[in-house]
């Protein structure tokens, strides 16, 4: 159920190739988006006898016979299969609590150490203020379990973190990861993007560093053009 | 109803002051609407949902609301002391009240959403400005709602029914003095989740202030509907050029 909302959020990313005649259309709470007997209510959408109405601000699509609003504003709701960036804020007799930017906190347990750790000495391997990539696996109302199993998850180390709006993550991501893939191979620069917002970076030098953490937030301050992958060639071009 | 009645500032009977509706003005919100009628200029700020504290007010089947009304003390031109007092307090209250039955916020247990609501500019009607600029906010966050909210005060002027009234009107005096009666009503649907009445109305007239309220309201919602459709037509707008 949760992935399907993940492939939600990567379907925003495929709107630079749709054509012109295909954009989504914007819904405000309330408003009608399609009416007819035949059509399925997805997120963010409901049915209203003959009519399904939006329940959420965003871009509505339809698809076949479902009908979903997709979000393009507000705070990071953690999802499963998420990837999060999060700050180590406490430490625990099995385990690390982290700041995740969102209403629950995240839980990494010891068992997610890639090796063995004295329950003593659990600060050798992260210690209060440490940054992190991880996945999370699970929601609960007040926490959310994370894993480090996965590519590109683990502890960050050097380079610096900085924040963008979360409902603007997918965009920059890009579809199967095109537009941060092209900034990383343009500056040189590691970056992990987190759904919640939170973005590392981390180059040879700063030059680079500062480079690619401009391209992001022009990025995420243009997120409705289309073609955006072409315009970030122009503008590695220029700056 | 005498029809040859003439409101201070020349406006027709049901005629608003001009509005002027915008989304996302606060940046570092997850959610912000400004909203003015007239002269009255209401901002509205949604963060969250976030965890809230204290704990004891926690409920793990949904989240709450929690309003804030300010008005703040150069809104005036009497320097108002600032900080909440009562008044404050039963306003944000109202806000609360009048926003909560469009809200679905079950997906959230334990968490609070807030909603500061800060008048920056006020002649008269602020509690319905900021709750439309609350509405607009709270669509902007993200939040799971089933409608948009609007809210108009009507007025009696002796015995004319007036929409939206100014802070001159409501200082009226002759005949039977002024009447205001603050509505917000639920966008789509004939529900209306704010009823406050100062002053003196008939029962029968207060049908009537619904079908006035009802009509205006209209127009309130398209503005604040316009206001949210912008934030991504603008963008769209800007890359054609």
């Amino acid at each position: 159920m949760r992935n399907r909302i993940n492939e939600a959020h990567e379907a925003v990313e495929n709107e630079e190739t749709s054509s012109e005649s295909a954009q989504r259309m914007v819904v405000v709470p309330g408003e009608l988006i399609v009416s007819g007997e035949d059509f399925l209510p997805g997120d963010g959408a409901r049915r209203n006898g003959e009519k399904i109405v939006a329940t959420r601000f965003g871009l509505a699509e339809v698809a076949g016979r479902s009908v979903k609003v997709l979000a393009i504003s507000g705070a990071f709701v953690p999802r499963r299969n998420n990837v999060v960036i999060g700050r180590v804020k406490d430490i625990t007799f099995n385990g690390w609590l982290l700041d995740v930017d969102s209403a629950g906190t995240g839980f990494l347990s010891i068992e997610e150490s890639p090796r063995f750790i004295n329950k003593n000495e659990m600060d050798q391997f992260l210690a209060i203020g440490d940054v992190i990539a991880a996945k999370i696996w699970g929601v609960e109302s007040k926490r959310m379990d994370l894993t480090l199993k996965g590519k590109g998850l683990g502890k960050l180390e050097g380079g610096f973190i900085f924040r963008v709006i979360p409902s603007r993550v997918p965009r920059i991501i890009g579809r199967e990861g095109s537009m941060v893939g092209l900034i990383k191979e343009k500056t040189g620069c590691n970056i992990t993007v987190g759904q919640n917002g939170w973005v590392w970076i981390k180059g040879n030098d700063i030059d680079s560093e500062i480079r690619a953490r401009k391209a992001v937030e022009y990025i995420a301050d243009k997120v409705f053009i289309t073609g955006l992958t072409d315009k970030m060639e122009d503008w590695f071009q220029k700056n | 109803m005498t029809k040859e009645f003439k409101r201070p500032d020349g406006r027709k009977l049901s005629e608003l002051r001009p509005i002027v509706a915008k989304a996302g003005v606060v940046p570092n919100a997850d959610g912000s609407a400004m909203f003015a009628f007239g002269k009255t200029i209401a901002i509205a700020a949604v963060y969250g949902p976030r965890l809230l504290h204290p704990q004891h007010m926690q409920d793990p089947s949904t989240a709450i609301l929690r309003c804030n009304y300010d008005l703040l003390s150069f809104s005036v031109s009497d320097r108002k002391k600032p900080g909440p007092n009562r008044r404050a307090q039963e306003i944000s209250k109202v806000t609360e009240w009048a926003l909560l039955p469009v809200l679905d916020l079950k997906e959230f247990p334990n968490t609070v959403i807030d909603v500061q609501i800060y008048i920056i500019q006020a002649d008269a009607g602020t509690r319905t400005a900021g709750i439309n600029a609350a509405s607009m906010a709270l669509a902007h966050a993200g939040i799971p709602m089933r409608d948009l909210v609007c809210s108009v005060a009507v007025g009696k002027l002796d015995k004319a029914l007036v929409a939206d009234l100014s802070k001159e009107e409501e200082d009226f005096e002759e005949g039977e003095g002024a009447t205001d009666f603050a509505v917000a009503k639920v966008a789509n649907s004939d529900e209306f989740t704010l009823l406050q009445l100062d002053g003196k109305i008939e029962p029968e007239t207060v049908k009537e202030v619904t079908r006035l309220a009802t009509d205006v309201c209209k127009e309130i919602y398209e503005a604040q509907k316009k206001a949210l459709k912008d934030l991504v037509d603008n963008e769209r707008e800007e890359k054609k050029k």
